[in-house]
């Protein structure tokens, strides 16, 4: 079976490549806690002789740092798995988890709380933007089924991409009545963010995560299949509808909780799907994990980058991943044709 | 605190006025020798109109601060037209609405026939389009607390309430003196200035860095800028940030959105978030709810005393239930 005209690797000989991932995952977890602005003594980090509330190397390790590095890991992974069922879903491989409205969603629920948000009840503009994200995919469904008896993958594209246009004029209506302080911090939000502060928010969203995990862990084979196309994998028993249904209802959880933590850090859910796809090939099996561990790894390191370079200023995560990703998604265009 | 030369206006503004005219005459002198040359009399240019010596009378203002400053010299009159951000003194209520910084709006200005428009320095395109119109400008720079007095007296000579301007200038830096005074000797406690922050959540905090006349306020109020070394008006302060650089004191400012007493303790103790900071440990987090915070304007000392008073611990602060919503009643 082959998508994207890359080769399957034989599930046996691509589990130690998703193993590589996962541990490119957990070195980076481990390390980037040590990297940072501050330079701290990793003695002191682990002492016990002083009180956690004097031990500033402390503090900024375990309050700043690694709920930090722990944030991107679930962001990172998040974004590129949905990514790949997104590319799935849609049998396109420019496909990402914004292409159908749930981060214009996310964001204009976020704008809409930063500027007129004293009347909001609880969780802030993390609840906003899952609110946000809630509409946007109820809309996108509503309007891929209105016509059609089952789920039509073009209308659902269309209506993604139409809504996306909608909600960004949206936001800007609504940037447009906030004050100064208001558009830069939500312009400032709209570039990513992943300091966190504590395990609070990636606690809120994990449950969301993981409930979309599960199912993308049943979408991997009726995905191989449907690749082939929607016939033939009817014709070898898959519910196609149904299929359809919880990758997009999935994908579309992973996406709305992975920008309620970070903001819309953009590009993650399309270069590291295709970068693994060069390595593992296209079989669902390994590219569903090999894309979350992979793509953890990748958003810490780009993270790490952000909060390095400039130091003390921070550069927003989103431009680095900007940076990378719109050379690589023109690559990916011309190598295409 | 970082003094600015109290001319640099005037002279911009006389550069600018230069560049104009030679550049007009230039064209001019391009304009008659090509209508000579086709045998064709020009037309007289139309011809500037000489800048009012006088008083002036229908000023526009986009501008709070500057809006501010027009009233406090007794320009109030004579102000026409105000931004959309304008809300004090409560008599702009009832001037016309001209847009802001981003969308100043063009037709009304003119048609408020205004004898001085005071815009950003920014505002490029409304000053080219202004210039054409042959309105007269008044170029505004955000920028240090000295700035404000010495804005003052330039528009105020401008304007022709150039006694009344310096008056009032004066005033405010004999209060800011006294406040310079009242704090000398005193320990200056390293103070965290937020200005933004997500309600309910340590995330999205933006701080003051060490320009602008926000530092320069914590500066002469008694504090010493946490983050004075970062040569930025503003940063976005990272948890590590804030924990490597400890603050003694977190002063957080927020336009009066008449939040209630309630809902100011609570976001208060969001800050609880980060207990191992001094600033929260000894419970020296103060969120000041004050428009009067936000504006370089003639209340900027009144805004000085409120900070030096929360920074030395002597203010009613947190705020005090029974003056209602917010440190700012006025």
């Amino acid at each position: 079976m082959t998508r994207a005209g890359l080769p399957s690797l034989p599930l046996r000989r691509g589990v130690p490549l998703v193993a590589l991932c996962l541990v490119a995952m957990i070195v980076a977890i481990g390390a980037a806690p040590f990297i940072g602005s501050t330079p701290i003594r990793v003695a002191r980090v682990f002492s016990r002789s002083t009180p956690f509330a004097d031990n500033i190397d402390a503090q900024i390790f375990f309050i700043a740092r690694l709920p930090r590095a722990l944030a991107a890991a679930l962001v990172g992974g998040t974004l590129a798995a949905a990514g790949v069922v997104f590319q799935g879903l849609l049998r396109n491989p420019l496909a990402t988890p914004y292409t159908l409205g749930v981060s214009a969603g996310a964001s204009l629920g976020a704008m809409v709380v930063m500027t007129f948000g004293a009347a909001w009840p609880v969780g802030g503009v993390a609840s906003a933007s899952l609110a946000g994200a809630g509409l946007a995919v109820l809309v996108v469904y509503w309007l891929a089924r209105a016509r059609h008896s089952g789920l039509s993958t073009t209308v659902l594209l269309l209506a993604g991409v139409t809504l996306n246009a909608f909600f960004s004029a949206l936001i800007l209506f609504v940037q447009y009545l906030s004050d100064f302080v208001q558009t830069y911090r939500a312009l400032r939000w709209l570039m990513g963010d992943l300091d966190v502060a504590s395990f609070a928010p990636i606690l809120a969203a994990l449950p969301l995560v993981l409930v979309a995990f599960i199912a993308f862990a049943w979408l991997a084979r009726p995905l191989n299949l449907i690749s082939l196309g929607a016939d033939a994998a009817a014709s070898r028993g898959v519910d196609v509808e149904r299929a359809q249904r919880v990758a997009f209802f999935s994908a579309s959880l992973a996406t709305g909780a992975a920008v309620s933590v970070g903001g819309p850090i953009g590009f993650i859910g399309i270069i590291v799907p295709h970068l693994v796809r060069r390595l593992v090939g296209s079989d669902h099996r390994l590219v569903l994990p090999a894309s979350t561990f992979f793509g953890a790894a990748f958003l810490i390191g780009c993270d790490a980058v952000a909060r390095t370079i400039l130091a003390p200023l921070e550069l927003p995560v989103g431009i680095i991943t900007a940076l990378i990703g719109g050379p690589f998604f023109l690559w990916l265009l011309i190598r295409k044709r | 605190m970082r003094v600015h030369a109290g001319g640099w206006m005037r002279r911009e503004w006389g550069l600018v006025r230069l560049a104009a005219r030679t550049v007009h005459h230039g064209l001019l002198a391009a304009m008659v020798a090509m209508a000579l040359a086709i045998g064709v009399l020009a037309a007289p240019p139309a011809v500037r109109p000489l800048r009012p010596q006088a008083p002036l009378h229908r000023i526009v203002s986009l501008i709070p601060a500057v809006t501010e400053m027009l009233f406090a010299m007794g320009a109030g009159d004579d102000v026409v037209g105000v931004s959309s951000f304008d809300h004090y003194p409560s008599a702009v209520e009832a001037r016309t609405r001209v847009g802001g910084l981003i969308d100043p709006d063009f037709e009304r200005i003119i048609s408020l026939r205004p004898d001085l428009v005071v815009v950003y320095w920014t505002q490029t395109d409304l000053i080219a389009r202004l210039d054409r119109a042959h309105l007269p400008i008044f170029k505004y720079r955000h920028a240090g607390l000295a700035d404000v007095t010495a804005t003052m007296r330039t528009l105020g000579t401008r304007i022709g309430h150039a006694r009344e301007a310096d008056r009032e200038a004066t005033r405010i830096e004999r209060e800011l003196d006294a406040v310079l005074a009242s704090v000398a000797g005193r320990p200056r406690p390293r103070t965290a200035l937020v200005f933004g922050r997500e309600a309910g959540a340590l995330r999205g905090i933006f701080v003051s860095g060490g320009v602008g006349f926000l530092h320069d306020m914590l500066e002469a109020a008694g504090g010493t800028n946490a983050f004075g070394d970062v040569r930025q008006e503003s940063l976005q302060a990272s948890t590590e940030l804030l924990i490597a650089r400890a603050p003694e004191v977190i002063l957080e400012l927020r336009p009066n959105e008449g939040w209630s007493a309630v809902r100011l303790r609570q976001e208060e103790a969001v800050w609880k978030g980060l207990s191992s900071l001094p600033a929260v440990r000894s419970g020296r987090v103060y969120i000041l709810a004050d428009d009067r915070l936000l504006v370089p304007g003639p209340r900027v000392a009144e805004a000085v005393r409120m900070m030096a008073g929360a920074i030395r611990g002597t203010g009613s602060f947190p705020t005090d239930p029974a003056r209602g919503t917010g440190v700012g009643k006025y």
